[in-house]
């Protein structure tokens, strides 16, 4: 398992996503798999940023990447706020253009393309636990 | 990532590179709010350099096509999009929300 901390800023994005791309690839997984494991763990790391320490260089983000037979698993901590994703509404993605709300569509992504998602929460501790299994060979 | 704006006639064309995130998507934003600021409402997003967009980028571009489709006064167009953002614009059920070119040149004919 290789861990990597980040400071919890945005500019901190592209190395996460150079540190995951690189992992996804070792794991095997498929280019697409990389490309929509990449924006999962954009998605969530904006979400932490955002939502967890509420605004920019409040706290670190820390990101391990582990590699196994079946693909990757990669885990982030933060020491932010807490909250419920059973409380985050899925967007409606086939509203109209006027009705489409401006939220919500990061978590919705991480839920679409990661094979296993799992929220802990405990005081001043939060873990995401996110796995992309490698397609099967034909 | 990289922004480049080129205003014709009918139409203007915003090019744009690289990885479109949180920490750049504000940038996006307000390259497409100035235009529509200055009045003009059909904007073709050339994405054929783009390596990366999440929902931050996909915001900047739903706020702008709003916009621009009140009053039926124009609309924005997407050209040379990447398989990757295709599948990305695919699953926040963006794709019906905007005219997808094959290349700039067509979606610029499009006005």
């Amino acid at each position: 398992m290789t861990t990597l901390t980040f400071p919890g800023r945005f500019e901190s994005l592209p190395a996460i996503a150079d540190f995951v791309r690189q992992a996804a690839q070792d794991a095997g997984l498929s280019s697409f798999q990389v490309y929509a494991v990449e924006t999962a763990l954009d998605e969530a790391c904006a979400n932490i940023i955002e939502h967890a320490y509420g605004g920019e260089n409040k706290g670190e983000i820390e990101c391990s990447c582990l590699i196994d037979d079946v693909g990757l698993t990669v885990i982030l901590r933060d020491q932010g706020h807490p909250f419920n994703p059973k409380k985050i509404k899925n967007p409606d993605v086939k509203a109209p253009l006027q009705e489409r709300s401006d939220h919500g569509l990061g978590l919705y992504f991480i839920r679409q393309w990661m094979d296993e998602v799992d929220f802990d929460f405990k005081p001043g501790h939060n873990t995401l636990t996110m796995s992309k299994r490698k397609e099967k060979e034909r | 990532m990289e922004i480049t704006h080129t205003q014709f006639k009918h139409c203007d064309v915003v090019k744009v590179s690289g990885r479109v995130d949180s920490s750049t998507a504000p940038l996006l934003s307000e390259a497409l709010t100035k235009i529509t600021e200055s009045g003009r409402y059909r904007i073709v997003v050339d994405m054929g350099g783009l390596d990366f967009i999440s929902s931050a980028g996909l915001r900047a571009l739903i706020s702008t096509q709003k916009s621009c489709r009140r009053y039926n006064r124009g609309e924005i167009a997407l050209a040379s999009v990447p398989s990757n953002v295709a599948a990305t614009l695919d699953l926040a059920g963006f794709t019906p929300l905007f005219k997808i070119f094959a290349d700039a040149t067509a979606a610029v004919g499009n006005f």
